[in-house]
Formats: C-alpha cells, sequence, structure tokens
C-alpha cells in the first residue's frame, strides 16, 4: 500500500488530493485509518483547507511534522531555513512564518541529518525560499559589458576559426555622377562597411572627382582613394563598358603606384555582393573567378504580345541559368566558362544608357574577377610568369575582362565551390538621360510651390487656402496634364481591372511634389 | 674586457631562459596542428585524463546469471538510451577491455554486473523499489558462489549505480536520506552519478561520472565552429514542477524558480521551458549555458555544455562533478551559490573576458570532452578509461581492505525489512 501510494505520487502527483503530508506521515497514516479517525480526518482536512487558503500555500506538512512525528526523522518535511524573502506576496510570507517556526526544531533536524562524524551539511532539503531581488530588472550597465564579453568571444572565434592573416581588400569601383548614383554607391558603401578586413575602396570617377561622390564617400568611414578620370561617361552601354575597363585600368594603376597589398574587388557601384563574397577571396591566390548572378531584368517595353514574350524568356532562362563564370569538370578544375545566354535578347537590347531595354552583360565581366594586387606591381620578384605586365595593356581600347593580365587561362582559380555558389549580382539600372536631381539630395532652397492635397487624411486639417487655389488650379492642369500622357499609355498595357487603381495613381500623382523627376 | 662580460652576460641570460620556459609549458597553450590552441587539463590528481588504464590494473567481471542483465535489458531496451544507461555500457566495455582478467586470482578490482536502474514505468523514469533487493540478492549469489567477497567483504569490488541517488536508491532526497547507502555496499567502490559533499548518499572514495548522453546524437547536432556565439546565457527546462510541487519552493531548492523570476525579461537570458528542436544547435551559440540543479543535483545538461563548448555555470549547492579529482572544474565551470542566483547577471558580466575565453579553450580541450562521453565502440580518454583510471588511482589496496579469517564488518540484516525479502 506505501508502495503504490509512492507510486502514484511519483508518476503523476494531481494536487487536487490532499495527500496530506504522505512523505513524513507514513508511520503516522497507518494508525489514522480506522473510522472514527477518519472522520476526524475529515475535519481536519477541511480545516487545514480552509487555512491554507487564508495562508496562501500548502501547510499540511508542517503540521504533521508537530503533532504526529514520532520518530527522530530528520527528514521532517519544510526545513526551509531561509528567510530571505523579498518579495511581499502572501505566498512568501506564508513560507517564513513556517520558516520561524521551523528554526526551533530544525536544529534537531539539522544536527540528526549529519551523521557519522561527518560535518553538518549546509544544504537541507525541503522547502526554501524562492529568492527574488528588490528590482529583478536588467541593469543597462551590465548588458552592456555582456555585450563587450560577447563581442570578444566572437572576435576570438573569428581569430580563430575564420581566416587566417586575412589580407586587405581593395575594392575598385569606377563611377560617375547621376540620379542612380546615391542609389548605388550607397548600396555598395554599405556592404564594405561590413567588411570585418581591413579595406581599401578606390573610386574612378568619370568627369572627374566631383563634391557629390566625394559627400558620399565621407559618410562611409572607410579608408577611400577618389580620383577623377578625364573623360566623362558617353551614352551607349557599349562605350560606358569600354570607359569603365578604362578606369578599371586606371585604378590597377594607383594600385600599383601606392603600392597597395591585398585582393583587388572589382566592385561596381550597381552590382550587389554578399558578405561571403569578401571571406572566400581570402583564399584566392594570385587570381580567382567567381560565378555572379547576371540580373538583367525584363524591360516594360510596348509590344502586344509582350506576356507570351515574357513567359519565352522565362522558359530560355530556365533552360541556361543567368550565371557567369568558372565551370569547371567532375575533379573541380577549371576547363571553360559559363556565359550568360543573349540570345533571346538579341535585337531587344538596350543601347542607350537611359533605354527602357534590358541591359545585357558582356562575355566575362570585370566584378567576376579577383586579382592579387601583387600581379599589378612593378619589380616584384615573385610575380609569376605567366602575368602580363600592367604596362602592356596601355594603348589597348578594350579589354574585356581582367583576363588580359594572363596569359594563359588555366592558372585561374575558380573560388565558391568551383564556381557553385554565386556571392554576387550584376545589375545595371539608371534613370533618363534627362533625369534631375537636387545636388547632395539636398531640396534647398525650400520648394515655392507646393500643392495642398485635395483630399487629405488629417481629419483636422486646415481647410484648403483660397488665395493659392488659382495658382493651383493651373498647376493642377499643367502638372496633370504630362503624367497622364506616359501614364496612360501604362494603363493601356497593364490589365484592365488596374483600371481604377491607375485613375487613382494619377490622383496621386497631382498631389505630388514639385520636384518632379519626369 | 667589458664586451666579454656582456657576452657573457647574455649567454648567462639565455642559459635562465631555456631553463625558466618549460616550467610554464604545462599551462601554455599546445597548439599541435590543430586550427584552435587548446590547454592542457590538469586536476588535483596531476595530469590524468590521458592515462591509459591497460596494465595498470586487472579486473575480474562475475558470471552472474542473465536474470540480473541481460533479460532486464530484453524485458525493456529503452535502457540503452536513457541517462543511467552507464551501467550497461559500462558491462560491454569491460567484458572486451584488455584489462578483464579471467583469473580472479591476479584481479585487484572485482566488478558485479548487476542492471539496478532498469525496472522503467511507462514513462520511462526507473523505479527504484527492487533495486536494493536485488542488489541484495546478486551480493548473495557473488559470496557464496566465489570466495572473494568474504575475503574483503566488498571492499575490492565496485558497483556502478547511476540512479539519481546512487546506493541510496529512491529518487526523493528525502527517502534517500532516510535509507542510506545500502548497507552491503558499505565497504565498496560505487561509481555514481550522484555527487553532493557531507551527504548520506556520497561515500568516501567514491567516483562520480557524467550522466550518459548518446554520443551519435550530439555529434549529429554539430554546427561550423566559426558561427558566431550570440546568446549570453542559455537554459531550457522546467523552472516549477508543477506536478509535484506546485508552490515551488522544493523542486531545486527554489533556485530554479530564482532563476525564472529574476531574469525572465532579462534579453541576456534565453531561458524557457520549451523543447525546440534546435537545442544543442543553440547551446553552440551560447556563451554560457546555466546547469542548476533539479529534484538531484546533477543532470546531463553538464555534459552537453562541455560537448557543445558553452562554458556550465553550475547552481548547485556541494555538487561534486565527475572525476573531480581529473577534471578541474573551478576553472571550466562557474559555480555560483544558490543564495547568490539573484546577482547573477552581475556574477556573470562582472567575469573578465581573458577568463572567459581560458575556459572556451579548457573546454575545447578533446580529451574534456572525450572524458565526458561513452562512446561505443570505447575510445581513449572517454569516460570508460577515466573510471578505470580513478580505480587504478586507488591502488594499491590498503591493509584494511583484507579482513583477518572470521572478522565480519557488514550486518546483513541491517536496513528496511523490505529490502531483506529475496528477489
Amino acid at each position: 500500500m506505501k508502495l503504490s501510494a509512492l507510486h502514484q505520487s511519483y508518476m503523476n502527483r494531481r494536487n487536487g488530493s490532499f495527500r496530506g503530508g504522505s512523505a513524513p506521515s507514513d508511520s503516522s497514516s497507518d494508525g489514522a485509518m480506522k473510522s472514527p479517525g477518519a472522520v476526524f480526518w475529515l475535519v481536519l482536512h477541511g480545516l487545514c483547507c480552509l487555512i491554507s487558503l487564508v495562508l496562501g500555500f500548502r501547510f499540511s506538512r508542517l503540521v504533521f511534522f508537530l503533532v504526529f512525528s514520532t520518530t527522530s526523522s530528520p527528514t521532517g518535511p519544510a526545513v526551509a531555513h531561509t528567510n530571505l524573502l523579498f518579495t511581499a506576496s502572501p505566498l512568501r510570507q506564508g513560507a517564513e512564518i513556517s520558516g520561524n517556526l521551523e528554526i526551533r526544531s530544525s536544529q534537531v533536524a539539522g544536527g540528526g541529518a549529519g551523521l557519522d562524524n561527518k560535518t553538518v551539511p549546509r544544504v537541507v532539503v525541503g522547502r526554501h525560499g524562492i529568492r527574488i531581488r528588490p528590482w529583478p530588472h536588467p541593469n543597462p550597465v551590465e548588458v552592456m559589458k555582456a555585450h563587450e564579453i560577447i563581442e570578444r568571444v566572437q572576435r576570438e572565434q573569428r581569430a580563430q576559426f575564420g581566416v587566417k592573416s586575412p589580407r586587405t581588400v581593395i575594392a575598385v569601383t569606377p563611377t560617375y555622377v547621376r540620379t542612380f548614383q546615391t542609389l548605388h554607391m550607397t548600396g555598395v558603401m554599405h556592404s564594405l562597411m561590413l567588411v570585418p578586413y581591413d579595406l581599401v575602396w578606390v573610386v574612378v570617377e568619370a568627369g572627374g572627382a566631383s563634391n557629390e561622390t566625394a559627400s558620399i564617400l565621407a559618410k562611409s568611414g572607410l579608408r577611400t582613394i577618389h580620383v577623377g578620370f578625364d573623360q566623362g561617361m558617353p551614352s551607349t552601354w557599349a562605350d560606358r563598358h569600354e570607359l569603365e575597363a578604362k578606369m578599371r585600368l586606371h585604378a590597377l594603376r594607383i594600385v600599383r603606384e601606392e603600392k597597395l597589398d591585398g585582393m583587388v574587388v572589382f566592385a561596381d557601384d550597381s552590382n550587389m555582393h554578399s558578405m561571403e563574397l569578401f571571406d572566400e577571396i581570402q583564399n584566392v591566390k594570385w587570381i580567382g573567378a567567381l560565378s555572379i548572378g547576371i540580373l538583367a531584368h525584363s524591360s516594360p517595353m510596348t509590344d502586344e504580345s509582350k506576356s507570351s514574350t515574357v513567359q519565352q524568356v522565362a522558359e530560355d532562362e530556365n533552360q541556361s541559368v543567368p550565371v557567369q563564370g568558372p565551370a569547371c569538370n567532375s575533379s573541380n578544375k577549371l576547363v571553360g566558362w559559363h556565359t550568360f545566354n543573349t540570345l533571346p535578347y538579341k535585337g531587344k537590347a538596350a543601347v542607350y544608357i537611359d533605354d527602357r531595354a534590358t541591359v545585357l552583360p558582356r562575355k566575362l565581366e570585370w566584378s567576376g574577377f579577383v586579382l592579387n594586387s601583387r600581379l599589378v606591381w612593378k619589380d616584384v620578384d615573385d610575380k609569376p610568369e605567366w602575368v602580363n605586365d600592367l604596362d602592356s595593356l596601355e594603348g589597348v581600347d578594350d579589354v574585356e575582362s581582367p583576363l588580359s593580365l594572363v596569359k594563359d587561362h588555366s592558372v585561374v582559380e575558380p573560388l565558391g565551390s568551383c564556381g557553385r555558389q554565386v556571392m554576387l549580382w550584376w545589375l545595371r539600372v539608371e534613370a533618363r538621360s534627362d533625369s534631375r536631381f537636387p545636388p547632395g539630395w539636398v531640396i534647398d532652397p525650400p520648394l515655392e510651390i507646393t500643392v495642398p492635397s485635395k483630399r487629405t487624411p488629417w481629419p483636422d486639417a486646415p481647410p484648403e487656402l483660397p488665395s493659392t487655389e488659382k495658382a493651383m488650379i493651373s498647376q493642377d492642369d499643367q502638372v496633370v496634364k504630362r503624367p497622364t500622357k506616359t501614364r496612360s499609355s501604362r494603363s493601356k498595357r497593364t490589365s484592365r481591372s488596374k483600371r481604377k487603381r491607375e485613375a487613382r495613381i494619377v490622383e496621386t500623382e497631382t498631389r505630388g511634389k514639385h520636384t518632379e523627376q519626369n | 674586457m667589458k664586451m666579454w662580460a656582456s657576452s657573457s652576460f647574455f649567454f648567462f641570460v639565455g642559459l635562465l631562459c631555456t631553463h625558466l620556459s618549460p616550467v610554464s609549458a604545462r599551462i601554455g597553450a599546445s597548439d599541435s596542428g590543430r586550427t584552435q590552441p587548446t590547454e592542457r587539463i590538469s586536476g588535483s590528481a596531476g595530469d590524468v585524463l590521458e592515462d591509459d588504464p591497460v596494465g595498470r590494473l586487472k579486473v575480474f567481471v562475475y558470471e552472474l546469471p542473465s536474470k540480473y542483465n541481460k533479460k532486464i535489458l530484453q524485458k525493456d531496451p529503452r535502457c540503452l538510451n536513457h541517462m543511467f544507461a552507464a551501467e550497461i555500457y559500462m558491462h560491454r566495455f569491460l567484458l572486451s577491455s584488455p584489462v578483464r582478467t579471467l583469473n580472479p586470482e591476479e584481479a585487484d578490482w572485482f566488478y558485479t554486473p548487476v542492471y539496478t536502474t532498469c525496472d522503467l514505468t511507462p514513462n520511462g523514469l526507473p523505479l527504484p523499489f527492487k533495486s536494493p533487493r536485488m542488489m541484495r540478492s546478486a551480493i548473495q549469489l557473488i559470496s557464496s558462489n566465489w570466495p572473494y567477497w568474504n575475503r574483503t567483504e566488498g571492499a575490492d569490488h565496485f558497483f556502478l549505480v547511476p540512479h539519481d541517488f546512487g546506493a541510496c536508491f529512491h529518487y526523493q532526497e528525502e527517502k534517500a536520506i532516510e535509507r542510506g547507502i545500502l548497507p552491503l555496499l558499505q565497504r565498496a567502490t560505487l561509481v555514481q552519478t550522484f555527487g553532493q559533499r557531507y551527504h548520506v548518499c556520497l561515500k568516501d572514495g567514491s567516483i562520480t561520472i557524467p550522466p550518459y548522453a548518446p554520443p551519435q546524437k550530439m555529434q549529429a547536432h554539430l554546427i561550423p565552429e566559426k558561427t558566431p556565439r550570440s546568446i549570453f546565457v542559455y537554459f531550457r527546462g522546467l523552472f516549477y514542477d508543477v506536478g509535484n510541487d506546485p508552490e515551488g519552493g522544493y523542486y531545486a531548492r527554489g533556485a530554479r524558480a530564482a532563476v525564472w523570476e529574476n531574469f525572465k525579461d532579462n534579453p541576456l537570458f534565453d531561458i524557457s521551458t520549451e523543447h525546440p528542436s534546435t537545442y544543442y544547435e543553440d547551446m553552440q551559440r551560447a556563451v554560457f549555458c546555466l546547469c542548476p540543479l533539479g529534484w538531484a543535483p546533477w543532470s546531463p545538461r553538464l555534459v552537453e555544455a562541455v560537448i557543445f563548448g558553452c562554458i556550465p555555470v553550475i547552481i548547485a549547492d556541494d555538487i561534486v562533478l565527475p572525476f573531480a579529482d581529473a577534471i578541474p572544474w573551478e576553472e571550466i565551470g562557474v559555480f555560483v551559490d544558490e543564495k547568490d542566483v539573484p546577482n547573477l547577471d552581475t556574477i556573470l558580466t562582472s567575469i573578465p573576458p581573458e577568463v572567459i575565453l581560458r575556459k572556451q579553450r579548457l573546454l575545447a580541450n578533446p580529451s574534456m570532452k572525450q572524458a565526458m562521453l561513452f562512446p561505443q565502440p570505447a575510445q581513449p580518454g572517454d569516460a570508460f578509461h577515466q573510471v578505470l583510471n580513478g580505480l587504478a588511482r586507488k591502488l594499491p589496496h590498503g591493509r584494511s581492505v583484507y579482513l583477518k579469517p572470521g572478522q565480519k564488518i557488514l550486518n546483513w540484516t541491517a536496513g528496511p525489512v523490505g529490502d531483506l525479502k529475496p528477489w
């Protein structure tokens, strides 16, 4: 019987039942199983329940210990030996009371528990208080200290498991001032700011070094070398690619002059780089090749059978993955190159920079290659024999890719598990050639004409000002005219269900700001 | 003249340097081709983690009828996976180990393979009610069939009792203390997971072992070591045992509840009662892992923390950790008194980063991780070998081990009446 009771309690003690000090009272419960005892038990049960309700905890064990203990069992219940309780909840207070009551009797119990010449254990079995400090909330100073500890641990982890003796990253970016420059440069800047290694950012600007670019670079806090390039950026993509190649060679010349030591990455300003890229390039010995994802965005061209063409292109793309990079055989040796399939776009590619057609990459983009800066240094003894000198590319019109620097393509090291991992994406997006933007993207002086919104979302806004109404109306007409021209053509193209939304868009356009990009 | 003097001075200094450097060799980092520099671990018994027990001791394994071991296992194979499985694996290891001898006359230690922790409830918890009788019956068998028990009354015998409170054979601490260690085992060496100083159920000369944790399961959840550790303190488990101790204060002596109440809204403490599937992975992303006591002071969390490189924060007063003489736990883990739990965040954040890095280096030592595991088949430096090393360190047996003829110390009728019934 004793065993089964314990068995039950061990498995699943659901505490509706007042199992009344099952542990200590085993010896005593034997006697209490007769019927007058049972009645007495019931009464006591009820009384104890009421008292427990008041106190807020079950003090039955306490009672049984005091009243019924016959043996000098050292393991009585509730030897609550602590009253270091800080909360004012009745639960804790109840325990405190029992603690006080127990202190007297616990001395005996404590003494008994240390048997056989052992010292009295300072840890006793039984109910203990739950210690809660007066203000159990985080301390900001300690939170900061913990973050410093975490930072230190992570630094140690990087030192041990990351790259040993990381080399400086030299990022080469050709750029020029235009509407989308801030967008692109901010993206590259943020990627470079996150690189955990030393970094030098060489920015070559077509049309001469300008304050625009300088102000963007100043925000980075990185070590930058900002140089101007005498030619202005041409308006066709083909010419632009050529000029960019020249600008990159100019940057390599700077690398040579300054004797910058590290890995040269060609970070075009509109590309997107992942962080793994910078970890991967640390593995390059002399010249490495990466797989680039080509994001040749499909253009919103005016084409009635547009939907079908889109599908076709999509199918084609499924067959040919839009990736440019090294191709390896099964033993992970470089055997060739994957290039982007430009056939589907024949005749539909963008020619001018602001064309809305698809911008195609060239056969092999510069950004897919990583060079050890020592390859371009002059008078260095340990340069490998297969490298062409930088000067040899001086007069060459169109250097398509850094592969012209090497005599033999087989020395190129494929990166990213032999080109299987794509760690950077190539994209070209530019605004219309006549688009304007405020210098430094600061609207100064403030706008002269403001068009109040017709249907304001704020319920308690002041009513429209009558004085500017006339001006407003004329302005509305003016503003409305131009957008609707382009907008309506758009609405014709998109599905009919969007008509309504288009109408609303027209409205919002009129409410729009004065500085329209058009 | 002057030049000669200075050159001899430098020569002398050079000599001194070569003499001084070996002194620090033990504490210094040893980078033997591995990527992470680790430190050698030496506890109070010295640098003994990598000792080889073969040749230092001989163990004789008694052939008990299968009702004591194989049949029990057949009835419930779950015993192979729970945290008390060390008793079964130790038996298997000893059967095929080079330290085993078939000649009992030359044996230093005698092992009795009786699986006392294999009587499981449907939930998988072991019931200890029959264990005393089973142990007693086994001892009666070996004392009547072989003369070696009576020769020493068990002083050169060792038993594995991995249950909650060791050889006290009960899951409830009060009852366990009441029973005390089984009287027949008074002179034997006990190899158990339970360890608490000044406690009845920890005998002098016992060997504490880690609870069994399945090595393959843990290996399967390893993540790359360069994953940055971004969690400061991690814990998953119960804070209140609502089923058995609804008011709190009994379970874990209120320590777990104190952790919850003080730190439940602290962003540094990732603590909850959930059972995530990424438990092992999360431990590898944490700097500190809490190992508070539960109903018993020991838990597999310590083993998991060591394997995953997370510094264990041990909140259990007077606990005796596994292989305490071979492993300097004070240098590896952080010990927090139960009364200091409300200040746990202050304590942990005030540890200097160099100390934390050193602890991580010690934890990264592969011999440390090996010592906590029970791999099958056994590997050098694992927990099986540490047990044998511990037994070997107790040799040679003192004179009190061997009894004079006719001398009797053990009382065969001591203990509760229920224990005397045959099994």
